[in-house]
């Protein structure tokens, strides 16, 4: 009878639990150790993002929401954590962040988001991503469980993944969507100390514009030559790698990532797709809400963010990057919302609040960082919202987890139980009353 | 979309000094968050003569006053940043590790339209600081977002005292001792340049000493520099001190104890919180960021927690932004100490408030909603701590510089006729993350150069 009682525990008991963890040592350790969770969430407000907000039980087990209804039943080893007045939300997912190829801004050899070389799409991201990232903890405690890490610095700069932010290999992270990325030749000015006459800018996207026809042209041979190929039965070698990693994008397999923000240069992509059979995701489109009726009609999903940004233009409105994602959504265009942060990438809800009070409401900015990026990172079997059946990717709160006061108190990845500690934490926990204070001993 | 926008920017021209005329002005039926006095719910703000005349409920209302209805709305003291780079030309005279002598009143740029965007964030005074290349940078100025005017100088806060810029570690240490191998190139570099630098000063004084009683017939040569340092040393010259590690703040104070320096404000102060005892005991004041680090090495061991420690131990602290970016926000980052360490409400907005008006010396005037003080004011639909806060209206000396009912698009004072509309820039990294090094890396190498590691850290913090 004993091992059939279920283990009731409140989240202070857990609470304490966990402090009476953090005070046995733990040398050589970033932060305490997660559990697998098999775990009964009880009568708590969930915001499926899918079907709306509803009451209920949400079960955890084997890392997937194994269950949700209401009176769900209790089976021996599953711990149940009362909920009554809590709110459970899918883990939020960034659409673009350096997050795990980051360390420390200004030194160069801890950074892995920039390779050398304009045409090296062949470089992935998922093995430069550094599982013990002291980043990782700081990001996954506000929230957000999965972020797409992604290179940037040249046309088409590697491959992204989309990573869980829990796991001791880059193959534990991976959620198994890797996208090409790609810069759209710009015409805007990279920052004020751009000299540049308007003349040398026209001259050099006309050349990069010629450049990825080149790349294209080059990619659909090879796509042909590589069919017939195997069509043939032929081994045909070779050693091309860049092409290679545009084959997906050709063949219409996965969508290519491309980076436009000027209403310019979004409308240059627009026009440059047209005539191509390629699927393509929007990113950054900083200056979407000039051009958004167009994106809509085009049908092409968009990540744009940072929100929290300033406008590039001095004669734009103070709030024009708050109300860009709205204005988007409003058109009628497919919106995840992305940090492009990397320490900071915990700002992800943050990020989502400020677009919802600038007109996107907040059940939208909510699915903008939830199933929205799922869908775009075609995982939305597996990810985005309370679901029987998906990944386990989710946290209790206080209350409304754009707001800063809003505490989270549990985290789940995976459906493993993560502690909600990061360096930030630790270093609060240390600190906040020193001992020794100031005395000389 | 785009318009050719002359005509409305001659209507510009024409309207914002109109919109700056001082009017009395009645807010009525508010929550107002005094911040120094309790929060008042139903109140009402008379302004007159661009003062706070009295707050309070009922108040009667005199004629010729405009009144604002606040029912449902939020007021607040105007939002204060400590460390701040817009409204000026130049950041950084990183020619020398000393450079006393400099000042950032004399380089104000009234048309940035970062002021007007700090304005709709609710934000009426910013400390204009020069940058953190030197040791000891140039003296900073305190301004009011007079946007609007043409005139440099009506955006000096009359009354401010003068501060100056000290900056400590890696910064001074890239631009001199890596650069131009001279000191510092340490941390033990750096306090030799400020020992020697009041020590210069301290002869320098008693030259003039002694040449004033008729010890020393001939004056001493005049320099500007030394006047300026011991202007600091007899506690004219506020010091604000761009700062990250433990071990270097220690010094700075210690310096400070032996030249009988008895105050500063350390900034940024990213490892403040593992010396908050030692801060607090030496009466020191920190204005720290709510969340940023790992953007070099300097700050990797950092917390976002600093402001809530630092405050729990009894040091006066302040959120600043040392961004056109942040600063527009400032109340959204001064709540996230309410996710970092459970600040209350009334803590979390004297951090925006009446704590960089005392580190800025000016909390007789700004910095929290009380009779007698100048008339600055932030209104908010929403608490200003939540994050669907939207400003309204942000008055200034009783002057409503921003409200977002009359908030035209294009706010921009100077406006070239000849051209469509302004550029677009791909990134803005000396307003979104780089302010404090602005102006170096051309000092340091080939343009050429400065401008493709720029770009390619564009994303990144140089603070």
């Amino acid at each position: 009878m004993n091992n059939l009682r279920p283990n009731i525990l409140s989240i202070k008991k857990l609470t304490f639990l966990g402090f009476l963890l953090a005070i046995t040592p733990l040398y050589a350790q970033q932060v305490k150790k997660a559990e697998k969770a098999a775990i009964l969430l009880r009568n708590a407000t969930l915001h499926t993002v899918s079907r709306g907000t509803v009451s209920g039980d949400l079960l955890i087990r084997d890392g997937l929401i194994a269950d949700i209804g209401t009176n769900l039943a209790i089976h021996s080893g599953t711990a149940v954590l009362d909920c009554s007045g809590k709110h459970v939300y899918p883990g939020f997912i960034d659409g673009g962040s350096k997050v795990g190829l980051a360390e420390i801004g200004s030194i160069s050899v801890t950074n892995d988001f920039s390779e050398l070389g304009d045409f090296i799409p062949h470089m992935k991201a998922l093995t430069a991503v550094n599982p013990n990232s002291v980043s990782i903890p700081v990001t996954r405690v506000n929230g957000v469980t999965t972020v797409f890490a992604k290179p940037e610095g040249s046309t088409f700069p590697g491959t992204g993944a989309l990573i869980d932010l829990f796991g001791y290999t880059p193959d534990q992270m991976s959620c198994g969507s890797e996208r090409v990325v790609m810069q759209f030749p710009s015409t805007g000015r990279r920052g004020r100390w751009d000299r540049r006459s308007d003349e040398d800018i026209k001259k050099e996207t006309e050349k990069a514009l010629k450049n990825i026809d080149q790349v294209y042209e080059s990619a659909i041979q090879y796509a042909r030559i590589d069919s017939a190929a195997k069509a043939d039965r032929q081994s045909w070698t070779t050693n091309n790698p860049q092409m290679e990693a545009l084959l997906p994008v050709i063949r219409g397999q996965q969508p290519l990532f491309v980076e436009a923000n000027s209403y310019t240069d979004i409308t240059a992509l627009l026009d440059w797709i047209s005539n191509k059979k390629i699927k393509v995701v929007l990113t950054g489109a900083s200056e979407g809400w000039r051009v958004a009726d167009r994106i809509a009609r085009a049908g092409i999903p968009v990540i744009t963010g940072p929100v929290l940004s300033v406008p590039r233009r001095e004669n734009d409105r103070y709030d024009a990057m708050y109300t860009n994602a709205g204005k988007m959504a409003g058109a009628g265009v497919k919106v995840a919302i992305r940090t492009d942060e990397s320490e900071n990438t915990r700002n992800l809800p943050f990020n989502a609040g400020f677009a919802a009070a600038y007109g996107m409401g907040t059940d939208e900015a909510l699915r903008a960082i939830t199933l929205t990026p799922a869908e775009i990172f075609g995982v939305q079997e597996r990810y985005g919202s309370l679901d029987k059946g998906k990944v386990a990717n989710l946290f209790v709160a206080t209350g409304d987890p754009f707001e800063m006061k809003t505490r989270i108190e549990k985290l789940f990845i995976r459906g493993w139980d993560i502690p909600l500690e990061s360096r930030h934490t630790l270093l609060y926990d240390e600190f906040l009353e020193r001992t020794p204070g100031n005395q000389k001993k | 979309m785009i318009r050719n926008s002359k005509a409305k920017n001659l209507l510009l021209l024409i309207c914002l000094p109109a919109l700056a005329a001082a009017q009395d002005l009645l807010i009525k039926n508010a929550s107002v968050l005094t911040v120094t006095k309790g929060n008042c719910q139903n109140c009402d703000i008379l302004v007159t003569g661009g003062k706070i005349a009295e707050v309070g409920k009922g108040l009667r209302q005199p004629a010729n006053v405009r009144v604002i209805d606040a029912t449902g709305l939020y007021v607040m003291p105007g939002i204060i940043d400590a460390h701040s780079h817009i409204g000026i030309d130049v950041v950084n005279e990183g020619t020398n590790p000393v450079t006393a002598e400099v000042n950032v009143g004399d380089a104000l740029n009234p048309l940035d339209v970062s002021i007007y965007r700090a304005l709709a964030g609710g934000v009426t005074t910013s400390h204009a600081m020069h940058g953190s290349a030197n040791a000891i940078g140039g003296q900073c100025q305190t301004i009011k977002h007079r946007y609007g005017t043409t005139n440099p100088d009506d955006l000096k806060m009359a009354g401010a005292p003068r501060t100056i810029k000290f900056a400590l570690g890696e910064n001074p240490i890239r631009t001199h001792g890596e650069s131009n191998k001279i000191w510092p190139a340490t941390r033990m570099g750096v306090e030799q340049v400020f020992r020697n630098a009041f020590s210069e000063a301290r002869i320098y004084m008693k030259e003039w000493e002694d040449h004033k009683k008729g010890i020393r017939k001939s004056p001493p040569a005049y320099s500007l520099r030394m006047e300026t340092l011991a202007d600091i040393l007899n506690g004219k010259i506020l010091i604000h001190c761009h700062s990250y590690r433990a071990d270097e703040i220690l010094m700075l104070m210690n310096v400070l104890r032996d030249f009988g320096i008895n105050k500063v404000c350390f900034q940024h102060v990213n490892e403040g919180f593992k010396v908050a005892p030692e801060l607090a005991a030496f009466g020191a004041t920190a204005s720290v960021f709510a969340d940023w680090w790992a953007y070099k090495f300097e700050v990797y061991y950092s917390t976002a927690y600093n402001a809530a420690i630092l405050t729990r131990n009894g040091v006066v602290t302040s959120i600043n932004s040392d961004s056109g970016e942040l600063i527009r926000h400032l109340y959204h980052e001064a709540a996230k100490t309410q996710r970092y360490g459970d600040l209350t409400d009334e803590e979390a907005l004297a951090l925006i408030t009446i704590n960089p008006a005392i580190q800025l010396g000016i909390d007789k005037m700004v910095g929290s909603v009380e009779k007698g003080k100048d008339a600055d004011l932030a209104i908010f639909k929403g608490h200003p701590l939540s994050v669907y806060a939207i400003p309204q209206m942000t008055i200034v000396d009783g002057i409503v510089r921003f409200d977002i009912k009359s908030d035209p698009d294009d706010v921009r004072v100077d406006v070239n006729p000849t051209e469509k509309y302004s550029t677009y820039f791909e990134s803005l990294e000396d307003l979104d993350h780089n302010a404090c090094m602005r102006g170096v890396s051309e000092l340091l190498m080939q343009e050429s150069h400065a401008q493709y590691l720029r770009y390619r850290y564009s994303k990144q913090h140089q603070h």
